[in-house]
């Protein structure tokens, strides 16, 4: 398995999207920094980052490697190799090689300027935001052989996560306002790993107060340890599930 | 060696694989023959678990190949179309396969060397014409000594040259004892070769006769002739 | 000539009666301050050397000066209301009180005035004590350049640092407060001026106002206390050139005005605060010339606000600029400057040739519906607002500025 995750990783470093990638985000983050006078802003201008570009590009670029892998990983199901090993691998090197771009990209830039709790809480999410769209597009892949539908759905589930899911929850929000909601939001939030994400972080910055009532409930959920182990939990389980569920795909998959 | 018992196999509405058994021993060289879509590619993959079977069971030296994948150590496989990463030379191919693939008995480099492959190790995947890849796809069959060859139209798109390289090559390995499965539409090209012979016609198997017996039965000597007898009279 | 003596010698008796001085230290005439007054009269002065005294309630009953050399330091061992004025014309100066008795039920303080006017307390640190400086009924007094600190941890069990109850004329200068419920509490108090203290780090508020008309705070910082300062049930407040900084919190406000009338905000600087202003049923209010910096919202209005005038003012770098409740707009925004403002001015006058809004559809949004602050810089928020801006439907039609700055103001 460590041997295709060489190979995945050499092969992704080779097409050199994820090096402009990276060169992109470093760009990005330096100018956010020196431009910012002072770095908290700075770091509210990583967080649309974080929160929108990494997601972007982690599911559209994964889906593309998926797709023009088909023929890398018809080779390699041919061979004395385990299917779970070979997809893991894909999955690995494809997270890897994305999260140092992040960690290159973002982290370095934050540690240099930023180097607090917030900032740190930002790298992690944005590893875990990576690594969880990795999978998603991965699963995402499975779904049709057609590589131009194939990626028209990643767009559309990134889309889903980012704006669609929080307008439904605008709408739930309007249509059930005389209800207490506060605590189910809490809940909803959990559905959304970009949500869950944002709310980790903002909870870490000053901003935090002006979430006012509704902040003193997110807080006293996401702001204790329990609340953070949990959270975690649940990032986690958004990293594992649409793994799991596209490795059993492609386990009874025909090549 | 190989016994496959009632697979089958659909992809939506059309039934490629329908009830499909046959039991392939070693030191022998079957040729898999039907006509396109015949379900010939279906069932080679079936046995390579690139494909799984809805129904069906298919072992490999009397183990079952379902969740196994150490078996297919003991194969060789040549695609009818070898695909392969667009940005990786030709070298890195075969590094990367030694790579991945272990074997005891040492690489075996004849056909690497014979194709003369090794010149043009710097070339990209993605550059070569389609008779180079099926030099770069035979090769890796043979690479590792494999008990078991399953050649999907090894010589379309060869030269007659390399395609001579090639039929001596599959001879020498059967004198060997290995078992090499074996699917062509030239069928002129199997007459030195095969002992056995498949024929599959909408996904079913029709028979399973060693070459004497078709010869006997068709009355003619060469298998070209005797297959064209065999599908005039079944459409018949 | 017995004649002329003895008229000398009245005069002079006189003279020594009127304007004796008491010494108290371990090598003079009183070791203790209590014995002191006793034996002092009206006018007379009392010098206190530097030592610790335990006087457990020092009451003071005549109109005399009680001056402390060095800070003497007055022992309250957490039992005592350290001192009490009960006459008129008492200076109480250069005294350190420490540890005051603490109750749910007495309002034990460092120093308590009882229904008292011209008493002076200057120059004193208080450390410690549960109501800091205390006048009940008081008038005409001066509290000024005292350092009054406490190290308080709840709301409940804590008391103020300079607490005015139905007190008139009062001077609160240059007082130095942190570590109370409230800094500085007006209750029911007139006429009276809060001018150059500093009042940081209290658990509620920095200076909380109520039922007190007619008075002036000038120049003062409010800074980092639990919610601010708070302003409420008053009219004729004038507010100038106070400092509201880093009152950050759930509920915090650089200050809050509730049924708050003909005032006057001016030129004052609200800097890092969760709400800059927070008005509710505040009427005939000018607020002009002051800088709103880095704020959640700069400006909280609610509808029930009207005749707000908001002229000359700064916002820079606030999340929000303003918010509100409701469509209905009485008030007035004219001539400030927002630094999110994103139109021309092709005359050159200075002022942008298209109306700004302040008022954000996403914070309409939260207003109407607190939990949507879940939302909170997601993309779908400022795509809102960005729509918002082009094509206006929830925010209140005619709640904007018609003359917006293209330059901050000088402040």
């Amino acid at each position: 398995m460590k041997k295709i995750i060489k190979y995945v990783i050499t092969d992704i470093l080779r097409n050199k999207i994820v090096l402009a990638y990276t060169a992109c985000l470093l760009a990005i983050s330096f100018s956010v920094f020196s431009l910012e006078d002072n770095s908290t802003k700075g770091l509210l201008s990583l967080l649309n980052i974080i929160l929108i570009i990494v997601p972007l590009i982690s599911i559209i670029f994964s889906a593309i490697y998926i797709y023009n892998s088909a023929e890398f990983i018809e080779l390699l199901v041919s061979q004395p190799l385990k299917r779970k090993a070979i997809w893991m691998s894909l999955f690995t090197g494809l997270a890897t090689s994305l999260s140092i771009a992040l960690l290159v990209g973002i982290g370095l830039p934050v540690c240099i300027y930023e180097f607090s709790i917030t900032g740190i809480m930002m790298i992690v999410i944005g590893v875990f935001l990576t690594i969880i769209f990795t999978g998603i597009a991965m699963l995402a892949a499975l779904q049709t052989r057609d590589k131009a539908k194939g990626i028209g759905i990643t767009i559309l589930l990134w889309l889903y996560f980012s704006i669609l899911f929080d307008g439904l929850v605008l709408f739930l929000l309007f249509q059930f306002a005389d209800y207490p909601l506060e605590k189910i939001m809490v809940g909803i939030s959990a559905l959304n790993p970009i949500d869950l994400g944002r709310i980790l972080i903002l909870l870490k910055m000053d901003v935090s107060a002006l979430m006012g009532y509704t902040g003193a409930i997110f807080k006293n959920f996401f702001g204790t340890t329990t609340g953070i182990s949990i959270s975690f939990v649940i990032l986690l389980l958004w990293v594992i599930v649409p793994v799991k569920i596209s490795l059993n795909k492609f386990n009874k998959k025909d090549l | 060696m190989i016994v496959i018992e009632n697979i089958s196999k659909q992809f939506g509405k059309l039934k490629v694989l329908d009830n499909v058994s046959v039991t392939c021993e070693t030191a022998k060289c079957i040729a898999l023959i039907g006509p396109n879509g015949s379900g010939k590619t279906t069932l080679i993959k079936s046995i390579l678990g690139m494909v799984m079977p809805d129904a069906g069971s298919i072992s490999f030296n009397g183990k079952s190949i379902q969740n196994d994948w150490q078996y297919r150590e003991y194969i060789g496989y040549m695609p009818q179309i070898g695909r392969y990463p667009d940005n990786m030379t030709i070298g890195q191919v075969i590094d990367m396969m030694k790579d991945i693939r272990h074997t005891s008995s040492g690489f075996d480099e004849d056909l690497i060397d014979a194709f003369g492959l090794k010149g043009m190790y710097n070339k990209r995947m993605r550059t070569l014409s389609g008779g180079t890849r099926q030099k770069v796809s035979a090769s890796l069959a043979f690479l590792f000594n494999p008990k078991v060859l399953i050649l999907d139209e090894p010589t379309a798109g060869l030269d007659p040259v390399s395609s001579e390289i090639l039929k001596e090559k599959i001879i020498t390995e059967i004198k060997k004892g290995k078992l090499v499965i074996i699917t062509s539409h030239i069928l002129s090209e199997l007459d030195d070769l095969v002992s056995e012979v498949i024929y599959m016609q909408d996904g079913k198997l029709m028979f399973k006769k060693s070459i004497e017996l078709l010869q006997k039965d068709t009355g003619e000597s060469k298998l070209s002739k005797a297959i064209a007898n065999v599908m005039i009279n079944s459409i018949v | 000539m017995r004649i002329i003596f003895i008229v000398i010698g009245l005069i002079l008796c006189s003279d020594l009666l009127s304007a004796k001085t008491l010494k108290v230290g371990r090598h003079q005439a009183y070791n203790t301050i209590t014995k002191a007054i006793s034996a002092s009269v009206d006018h007379d002065t009392i010098l206190v050397e530097k030592d610790i005294y335990h006087e457990k309630n020092l009451v003071i009953d005549k109109s005399i000066v009680l001056k402390g050399i060095d800070h003497p330091i007055l022992e309250g061992e957490h039992l005592y209301e350290i001192i009490s004025v009960k006459v008129d014309n008492v200076t109480i100066d250069g005294f350190k009180l420490q540890h005051s008795g603490q109750s749910s039920v007495i309002d034990f303080a460092g120093i308590k005035i009882y229904n008292r006017h011209n008493v002076v307390v200057v120059n004193n640190i208080l450390d410690d004590t549960f109501f800091g400086i205390y006048s009940q009924n008081g008038s005409n007094c001066t509290i000024k350049n005292n350092v009054i600190n406490a190290h308080q941890k709840e709301e409940q069990q804590s008391g103020n640092g300079i607490h005015c109850w139905k007190s008139d004329s009062m001077l609160i200068i240059g007082n130095t407060i942190s570590g109370h419920r409230d800094g500085i509490y007006f209750e029911f108090v007139t006429h009276s001026v809060i001018w150059r203290n500093y009042s940081f780090k209290n658990l509620r508020y920095g200076l909380h106002f109520m039922f007190s008309s007619d008075d002036s705070y000038i120049t003062n910082r409010f800074e980092a206390n639990g919610s601010g300062v708070s302003v409420m049930y008053s009219h004729g407040v004038k507010m100038y050139n106070n400092y509201f900084k880093e009152n950050w919190g759930d509920a915090a406000y650089g200050i809050l005005l509730k049924e708050i009338s003909d005032s006057y905000i001016q030129g004052n600087h609200f800097e890092k605060n969760t709400s800059g202003i927070y008005m509710e049923g505040a009427s005939r209010i000018q607020v002009e010339r002051n800088t709103f910096k880095n704020n959640g919202w700069g400006l909280k209005i609610q509808a029930s606000c009207m005749d707000i005038v908001l002229r000359s003012n700064n916002f820079i770098g606030n999340t929000f600029d303003v918010g509100t409740n409701g469509s209905l707009v009485l008030n007035k925004f004219d001539g400030n400057y927002w630094d999110k403002y994103e139109g021309y001015d092709l005359n050159k006058d200075k002022i942008g040739d298209i109306p700004y809004r302040p008022v954000s559809m996403y914070s309409m949004i939260v207003e109407k519906n607190p939990p949507a602050m879940m939302l909170f810089r997601s993309l779908i928020a400022s795509l809102m607002d960005k729509t918002e801006k082009v094509i206006p439907s929830l925010t209140p039609e005619n709640l904007k500025d018609n003359h917006p700055l293209m330059k901050a103001l000088p402040l």
